[in-house]
């Protein structure tokens, strides 16, 4: 298990957006939490800067003591994560059993240990041997998710990170992943950081949430606690999320 | 706007990329060296890279062949110098033809396959994916390549030479009155193997160069369809004036013009 600490982390890009503005936050050991905030608001974004994927303009991010920017301990630094991507981000020349192999086989482990791996973690988030052989294009985006998942965990991270785990998904599938990403979370005893738009998710997923707004975590708190929190934007966000179907179909 | 600072901006930007590109080249033919190495990558690329491209290749130089022995023939007989038709063959198609048409075939086929590729990877975050399970993209999309063109363009070019060389051959003695053995004397007889040596090395650097482009672009690939759409077209355009470039200069090297 690790804990996160993004220290007043900047983030603005060459076109001179600023997306992230001073974030700082502490994601402790074995956590569950959650970064909510609406659509383009640089939740991603936030999460490459964590993966070094993105260069941070200002401000420093330590996990279990390492900054992302010591060069030396690049690699030590790196391999206490997995993501599970927005669009999933499955090898589309791979096959379903060749994706969630990937990552082991870089562990140098052996062909045979690499596929026995894989072949436990696909089952564990119940896929069964007849998408094995499928290309992901040839899968359902449900079946996609779960396959990511997969890859995801065969490498035995120390932290997992959900970016918008659910989008693209039915409501009933996307409550499906929900459950398994809550069990593999726990089953796993990691700490996890998921990001998302969706307050469902969140509620379902997280032991605290962040909101983030312009730039700034403007909350930190319980889901529970949100609806009176005395912060306009977060209950702002918290009543649209309730009421945003009613209205429509009124 | 003032065209002065207009010209200065553009050739400031051009150079930046210029930079770039080189970087990103230097970068990329470093992985090559380091290990991991991935094996099947390789492979699979020298198939795509290599094999796959050897059909439109030669084609393409058969018919080189073929219009070159037609009309150096239509040009030498007025000057009764029609028996160096098969001298202007085998030295046109061994020091320039061979290389640069199989290099822009291959720019066309390849590098905007490449390009395409990679960044529909970037956008779908393949190539961000690929980070996180600690593997170094460079090693595992840009070197298999790298190493693929810059090794199967020679082999290409060499089996363009001969299918070029047969393409004249096969015109000369069926519709120009050439006969076989006299055609292959004088191929033989002026076969220099410095001519061939210096295609196969041009070959080599066309392979590299339209490699890189194709890399280049497709991870700078900006997001959305349209951004591969340009990415696909700046590596091939780019890749093509590159090959020219280079081929001038290595020609002045290799015949101290
Ligand atoms: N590579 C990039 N270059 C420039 N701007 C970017 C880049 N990636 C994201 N942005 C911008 O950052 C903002 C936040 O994006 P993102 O983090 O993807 O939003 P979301 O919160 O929905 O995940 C957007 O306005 C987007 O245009
Ligand atoms: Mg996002």
């Amino acid at each position: 298990m690790s804990n996160i600490v993004f220290d007043n982390v900047k983030k603005s890009f060459d076109s001179g957006l600023q997306v992230l503005r001073g974030i700082s936050l502490t994601v402790d050991k074995g956590e569950s939490h959650i970064i909510l905030g609406r659509s383009g608001c640089g939740k991603s974004v936030l999460l490459k800067c964590l993966l070094s994927i993105f260069e941070l303009t200002d401000g420093d991010i330590f996990v279990d003591g390492i900054s992302v920017k010591d060069k030396k301990r690049r690699g030590e630094y790196m391999r206490k994560f997995s993501i599970l991507f927005q669009g999933n981000a499955l090898f589309d020349s791979m096959t379903i059993l060749e994706n969630a192999m990937f990552g082991v086989k870089q562990l140098g482990k052996k062909n045979a240990e690499c596929k026995r791996i894989a072949v436990e973690k696909l089952e564990a988030v119940g896929l069964d041997e007849s998408v094995f052989d499928l290309y992901p294009a040839e899968i359902s985006g449900g079946m996609q998710k779960r396959a990511a998942l997969a890859r995801a965990i065969a490498i035995e991270p120390e932290i997992l990170l959900f970016d918008e785990p659910t989008s693209g998904l039915d409501p009933i599938t996307g409550g499906m992943i929900c459950n398994l990403l809550r069990d593999t979370v726990r089953k796993l005893n990691v700490t996890a950081l998921t990001i998302t738009h969706d307050l469902k998710v969140a509620e379902f997923l997280a032991d605290r949430a962040s909101v983030l707004n312009d730039g700034n975590i403007v909350w930190t708190g319980h889901t529970k606690d949100m609806k009176n929190c005395g912060n306009e934007f977060v209950e702002d966000f918290y009543r649209a999320s309730n009421v945003i179907l009613d209205n429509k179909l009124r | 706007m003032n065209p002065i600072a207009t010209l200065g901006h553009y050739t400031l930007e051009t150079l930046r990329e210029i930079g770039r590109v080189a970087i990103f080249a230097a970068k990329g033919l470093k992985s090559c060296f380091v290990p991991p190495f991935f094996w099947r990558e390789i492979f699979r690329q020298i198939m795509q890279i290599g094999f796959y491209s050897l059909p439109i290749v030669g084609l393409t130089a058969f018919f080189a062949g073929v219009v070159i022995a037609l009309q150096t023939y239509v040009g030498f007989t007025r000057f009764n110098a029609e028996g160096a038709v098969a001298t202007v063959v085998l030295i046109t198609i061994t020091r320039e033809l061979g290389p640069v048409f199989a290099g822009l075939m291959v720019a066309g086929r390849v590098s905007s396959s490449i390009a395409a590729e990679l960044g529909a990877m970037k956008v779908s975050e393949q190539i961000d994916a690929l980070m996180t399970l600690r593997v170094d993209p460079y090693k595992f999309l840009v070197a298999p390549r790298i190493i693929a063109g810059t090794l199967m363009l020679p082999i290409l070019v060499l089996i363009c030479d001969i299918i070029g060389i047969m393409g004249g051959f096969l015109i000369s003695v069926t519709r120009l009155e050439f006969s076989i053995g006299t055609y292959l004397a004088q191929t033989m007889n002026n076969f220099v193997m410095m001519d061939l040596v210096s295609g196969l090395v041009k070959a080599a650097f066309f392979g590299f160069t339209l490699v890189v482009f194709g890399c280049y672009y497709g991870f700078n690939s900006e997001l959305g369809a349209r951004g591969v759409g340009n990415a696909t077209t700046n590596a091939v355009v780019f890749a093509c004036i590159c090959i020219f470039i280079l081929n001038s200069l290595l020609t002045a090297l290799f015949f101290g013009i």
